[in-house]
């Protein structure tokens, strides 16, 4: 089972609400965010291009924050999400540094926190805050190795990308281009 | 022209504008753990070659700065967490993927290692020293016995506290200027480098300062070496390495870092020992500082820059 | 004897109110709370409760959750409700930061005058209404009851109206009309006999070709609309934007036309050239249903797309080519009518070209078009009859904007200033729920209304400008602490959404149903309102529609069954328009009978000088109105609004990016704060471009305070519409001011 998500940024007005929604569901204090919006704009007036992405962590197969975390707090859970286990973490912020993403931040409380996917409520079949909240609905969610389910059938197709693919760190959300 | 702007107001202390998650904790422990392993590592190895009592200073008496060193490293590392009452989670396992985990077990092998070391020579630091209980008069007499067996694992631990403190940066890859092999070398050299200069400082035996005023002198020439092949690596490279490179060619760290480091930090040091080597009298001082200061600084600004340096946006 | 209201902008708090009122107000004021238990039942114990969103207008239905404290976590949206289809926009996910937000207002404020200095201080509730029912009374003695108006954008509109008719006066004004939608409301009702209300009847997500004229969807988070667009695109829907700015929705376009500011007009006329004079046009649809084609294709010959590029600087290639993409998917076709279309003063006839356009193309009550919105009729508790006013605002017109079919908040505004031959002049004011500072433009001859009034009363939830200037300032609560009365809006199936309260109201705030009862008590005025709580009310009128109180609060939303079949004209049916021909009116009859062109022409407008740019504003998506400014999880979100400058301005003035700057408009007003740039392609080099609602000038709004520039503050030049007396607030101009720094203003 392997957890990823799509974002289709074709669709992607920018409004935010993923991240409000983020905020609401996981009490993320005000003033910190665990997914943005990023726009990308290329060109010259009036020939122009732009890219509207919603990021998070990326939940990669192949995580430097899991390798590098000192306590073994950064851990794999259940389809390849990447969780911090609240009280092993001793806030040394090796995962944070090792992030090419730029995903986790300091939690006030001291502990490193970041995206979870949501996992509290895709146990119970539910889909991440930000995907259910969508108003363009162009977010998708699903096991990548269920090939019905809605990511895999969203990515067989439309072209995707990831971000920095170089970094190897094999992520799992991709952005539908 | 290319905007790439986060539109959704994201501002997570410490992350944004640009990431700062270490301050001053981090280079300070690297710069305490650095000189500790070259005070050991020198230890060690004239021990090892039964040097002992021509570079008395090396073996007996500078070695005494390591576990202070490392004592302040460790509460500078302390400081540094956010999450500080779960600290002891460190030592309820080992993650070999890890350079923290390694390092975090490292420090628990060095650490008492120079104490006892210390503890061993005590009585030629202070000639009055008393112990005051047979059981540690014992277990000094034990240690000392097998000196030799402890050397050869100082020498080894220290070594590897001394890459180590290079190879935790390097091991982010996130971090376009961290992500070099020569990091690792370049700060073992410095860690040496530091902690020759620290015996020359403290020693009395002029064929000790001279000595390892050559070994300082060679590993300065190692480390400039290094630097300079570092950069060669880092231009050649992708753009986002390019870019950590212009920070220090052009950049905001550019000034600190060709004057404080290379410059006072080590050719100027290498010149003045040079100097002293040739016959002139330099006040003692004056290079060791100089060292010293270099090789914090090669810490601070490596660690600020490398956070400064990114792959997106 | 009348004193000149100061802004009172430092903490409302007076000393002599705080010794001695102050504690000894609010216990009596709570314990009238508890005497008067039964206004408020609510059920704390539900895990969630349903709720209609307060934050925009559209009005979404959703599900407020608690957590195991009861305290609010968060808001998500009912699955049942055609609004919003499950999913709430930012600002309704963000709803609960108007909850939690410690500025709001906690307490009834009267304005007092002490040693010289105005301010206000602390009163009950009764004080408060006790004031208000004086005034108003002497007030009815002295120029009638006529001379009160109520200005409303929140639901607590219908219970201050209700009083306000009850009292003798039907000067109710939305500033939604005049200040954004009037002129398409007029424009399609003299079109198609039908204006367009809300939410809009636009068929986007079935339509193949969505046309937008300077509306910024994505940006604006019209929430049904956004998602419609987006199931469109699925589809593989094309969209022409026409806007001098790279909007969200542009960087979506098949087509984006970066028109020159002013000039849309003559685009719409060149469109309607080529689709006759190609034979583009739905000939059956028009041959059945419209009058005045003839008239219409002799009128457009002029307008050539030749002579559009020279107006517009699109090419005539391109016109054409979106002229027969639009065509060539008609009927499902959408020329959108937009919302805010208050420009440049001739926005009526503008907004006639984009109906007649719709007309040709046969899109109006076709599937992909516009369909044939149905509204729940839920009856209401027979009241006695409300007493006939004498006169009300269009009495002080003069004559003009009679085919206005709402009141005029501006036009109330203007009414409240004497004037020579005016015999008739509003006296008071009640404002609920809009900051109107921010809101009217020409904010000069707002204060001057208000000086000129015996008696303001400001409801908010939150210290806005408006309440600065209020002598009584009414706390209102959010509306997650209230019930409400049920949302009936018009859709493709009629629904109904109940709004019951999450939490019990937070301080000393009120929901506005029960201070409109208040006030009736003390204005004798309680037969109008039978029902002492709200409950009650709300459970007869959805008896009346088959449901109950207790089913609503366990679905939150009901759908009701159209009455008519009529969702798009069947083919071939024979229909009957709402207009003084009985058929879509290409050649509008009742705009010539009040003198205005019967087609629309093209009139230019006027440019900036050298040196000055058109201010143009718009929407974020993550914010509403000056509303949502202080809302602590949205202004995480966005916290100030930034001057879009195109970089050969940027560069002519020697700004960057993230550089603070000062503006200056045409009449010399300077804004209040300095406002950040933001160097992008995405504005044309003779605009600046910045979003609506910043730049708070009240100190109580710790959040957002000083942040931002108020493009209401630089709209000073109002460009009238003669037709119905919208504003048109386009025709600003500002320049750079980058001399000031920020200590000196």
């Amino acid at each position: 089972m392997r957890y990823a998500m799509a974002i289709d940024t074709k669709k992607c007005v920018g409004c935010s609400d993923c991240v409000v929604a983020c905020q609401t569901e996981n009490d993320v204090p005000i003033g910190y965010c665990r997914d943005w919006v990023v726009e990308v704009m290329d060109g010259t007036y009036p020939q122009l291009e732009m890219e509207l992405r919603s990021e998070r962590c990326n939940h990669c197969e192949n995580s430097p924050c899991v390798r590098c975390c000192p306590t073994g707090a950064s851990h794999y859970s259940e389809g390849g999400t990447v969780l911090v286990t609240k009280n092993e973490c001793i806030g040394c912020s090796a995962c944070i540094t090792s992030c090419p993403y730029d995903a986790r931040f300091v939690h006030p409380e001291g502990y490193v926190d970041k995206c979870t996917f949501c996992l509290h409520r895709v146990k119970k079949g539910m889909q991440p805050a930000c995907v259910a909240v969508c108003p363009t609905k162009c977010m998708y969610f699903g096991d990548l190795d269920d090939p019905r389910s809605e990511v895999s059938q969203i990515l067989k197709k439309r072209k995707y990308k990831t971000l920095i693919p170089e970094a190897g760190t094999k992520p799992h959300l991709y952005f539908l281009i | 022209m290319r905007e790439e702007i986060i539109v959704s107001g994201r501002n997570n202390p410490l992350i944004d504008p640009q990431l700062h998650v270490w301050h001053w904790e981090i280079p300070t422990y690297l710069f305490l753990g650095g000189l500790a392993a070259g005070l050991m590592f020198f230890a060690a190895l004239y021990t090892i070659r039964n040097k002992e009592n021509e570079y008395k200073t090396a073996v007996k008496i500078a070695p005494i700065i390591a576990p202070i060193a490392l004592v302040l490293g460790l509460i500078a590392l302390f400081l540094d967490l956010h999450h500080k009452l779960y600290f002891w989670r460190l030592y309820t396992t080992i993650r070999l993927e890890s350079p923290m985990s390694w390092g975090a077990w490292t420090l628990m092998v060095v650490t008492p290692l120079s104490i006892i070391w210390t503890a061993i020579h005590m009585k030629d630091i202070f000639p009055k020293w008393n112990w005051k209980f047979d059981v540690i008069e014992e277990l000094i007499e034990f240690f000392k016995k097998h000196k030799k067996t402890l050397a050869w694992i100082m020498l080894i631990s220290s070594a590897i506290l001394g890459i180590y403190t290079g190879i935790l940066f390097s091991a982010f890859n996130a971090r376009p200027l961290w992500n070099t092999s020569i990091l690792g070398p370049l700060f073992l050299a410095s860690g040496l480098s530091a902690g020759a200069a620290v015996v020359i400082w403290m020693s009395k035996n002029h064929l000790e300062r001279k000595r390892f005023a050559q070994l300082d002198l060679m590993i300065i020439g190692i480390e400039l070496f290094l630097i300079i092949h570092m950069f060669m690596g880092f231009l050649a490279s992708t753009q986002v390495q390019i870019d950590a490179a212009n920070l220090f060619l052009g950049g905001a760290y550019t000034a600190p870092f060709w004057i404080f480091v290379v410059f006072l930090g080590m050719i100027v040091p290498a010149i003045l020992e040079g100097m002293e080597l040739k016959g002139f009298k330099i006040p003692v001082a004056i290079p060791v500082v100089l060292v010293l200061f270099g090789s914090v600084m090669l810490r601070f600004i490596i660690a600020y820059a490398g956070q400064a340096s990114r792959w997106l946006y | 004897m009348k004193s000149r209201r100061q802004f009172i902008k430092i903490s409302s708090l007076s000393t002599a109110g705080l010794i001695f009122g102050g504690g000894l107000l609010e216990s009596f004021a709570n314990s009238l709370v508890k005497d008067n238990k039964s206004y408020f039942k609510g059920p704390y114990d539900f895990t969630r409760t349903p709720t209609y969103c307060e934050v925009c207008f559209w009005k979404c239905a959703g599900w407020v959750y608690k957590d195991e404290n009861g305290r609010i976590k968060k808001i998500i949206g009912n699955d049942l409700d055609p609004n919003c289809n499950g999913r709430f926009c930012p600002r309704g996910t963000g709803g609960v930061g108007m909850y939690y937000d410690e500025d709001r207002l906690k307490t009834p404020l009267i304005r007092k005058e002490i040693d010289g200095n105005q301010t206000y201080v602390e009163a009950s509730w009764d004080e408060a209404f006790e004031f208000i029912a004086t005034k108003m009374k002497q007030i009815k003695k002295e120029h009638g009851p006529e001379s009160t108006a109520l200005f409303t954008h929140g639901s607590g509109g219908k219970y201050f109206g209700k009083l306000l008719k009850a009292f003798g006066s039907n000067n109710i004004a939305a500033p939604s009309y005049a200040q954004c939608r009037g002129p398409r409301e007029v424009a399609f009702i003299s079109t198609f006999g039908q204006g367009i209300n809300s939410p809009e009847n636009t068929d986007i997500r079935d339509t193949k070709c969505l046309v937008l004229i300077g509306s910024h969807l994505g940006e604006n988070m019209h929430n049904g609309q956004v998602q419609e667009m987006s199931d469109a695109i699925d589809k593989g829907a094309n969209i022409i934007t026409v806007d001098p700015r790279f909007s969200t929705v542009a960087g979506k376009s098949k087509h984006w036309l970066p028109i020159k500011p002013a000039t849309d007009n003559a685009l719409l006329l060149a469109w309607m050239n080529v689709i006759i004079n190609e034979g583009l046009y739905d000939k059956e649809y028009v041959e059945k249903y419209t009058f005045g084609f003839d008239q219409l294709k002799d009128h457009i010959q002029r307008y050539t797309p030749e002579w559009a590029y020279g107006v517009t600087t699109i090419k005539p290639q391109q016109i054409r080519e979106t002229a027969r993409e639009m065509a060539n998917a008609a009927p499902a076709v959408i020329v959108h009518p937009g919302r805010h279309v208050t420009w440049y003063g001739d926005d009526t006839q503008r907004l006639r070209a984009v109906a007649i356009l719709n007309a040709l193309l046969g899109s109006w009550g076709r599937r992909g078009g516009f369909y044939n919105p149905e509204k729940a009729e839920v009856p209401h508790y027979k009241l006695p009859a409300f007493p006939k006013p004498k006169k009300n605002w269009r009495d002080a017109m003069d004559g003009k904007y009679n085919l206005a079919d709402l009141a005029l908040a501006s036009g109330v505004c203007d009414a409240s200033i004497p004037g020579p031959d005016m015999d008739y002049a509003i006296k008071a004011w009640i404002v609920n729920g809009t900051n109107l500072i921010n809101t009217l433009p020409d904010q000069k001859k707002t204060i001057q209304a208000i000086q000129e009034l015996d008696l303001i009363a400001v409801v908010d939830t939150m210290p806005m400008e408006i309440t600065g200037y209020a002598d009584v300032v009414l706390p209102e609560c959010t509306y997650l602490e209230r019930y409400d009365a049920l949302r009936i809006s018009q859709g493709r199936e009629p629904s109904i959404a109940l709004r019951m309260p999450a939490v019990d109201p937070l301080y000393n705030t009120k929901p506005a149903y029960w201070m409109a009862r208040e006030l009736a008590k003390k204005l004798d005025l309680l037969d109008y309102f039978p029902f002492e709580n709200i409950e009650e009310e709300i459970d007869w009128e959805l008896k009346q529609v088959g449901t109950s109180l207790e089913e609503m609060q366990r679905v939150g939303v009901k759908k009701l069954e159209r009455e008519f079949d009529d969702l798009y004209f069947a083919d071939g049916e024979d229909v009957e328009f709402n207009t003084n021909t009985g058929k879509i009116e290409l050649y509008s009859t009742a705009l010539e009978e009040e003198g205005f062109d019967p087609m629309p022409v093209y009139t230019p407008h006027p440019e900036p000088e050298e040196g000055f740019y058109r201010l143009i504003y718009g929407r974020a998506p993550m914010h509403t109105f000056s509303r949502t400014a202080n809302n602590p999880n949205l202004t995480d979100l966005m916290d100030e609004n930034t001057c879009w400058v195109n970089p050969k301005v940027a560069k002519e003035w020697d700004l960057s990016s993230g550089q603070y700057v000062y503006l200056e408009n045409q009449d010399g007003v300077i804004s209040e704060f300095p406002i950040k740039v933001r160097v992008t392609e995405r504005i044309r080099f003779d605009s600046i471009y910045m979003v609506h609602g910043f730049g708070h000038a009240d100190k109580r709004m710790k959040r957002c305070f000083g942040k931002g520039v108020s493009d209401t503050q630089l709209i000073t030049n109002v460009m009238t519409d003669p037709i119905m007396g919208g504003t048109g607030m386009r025709g600003n101009f500002v320049t750079f001011r980058t001399d000031i720094k920020k200590s000196e203003v």
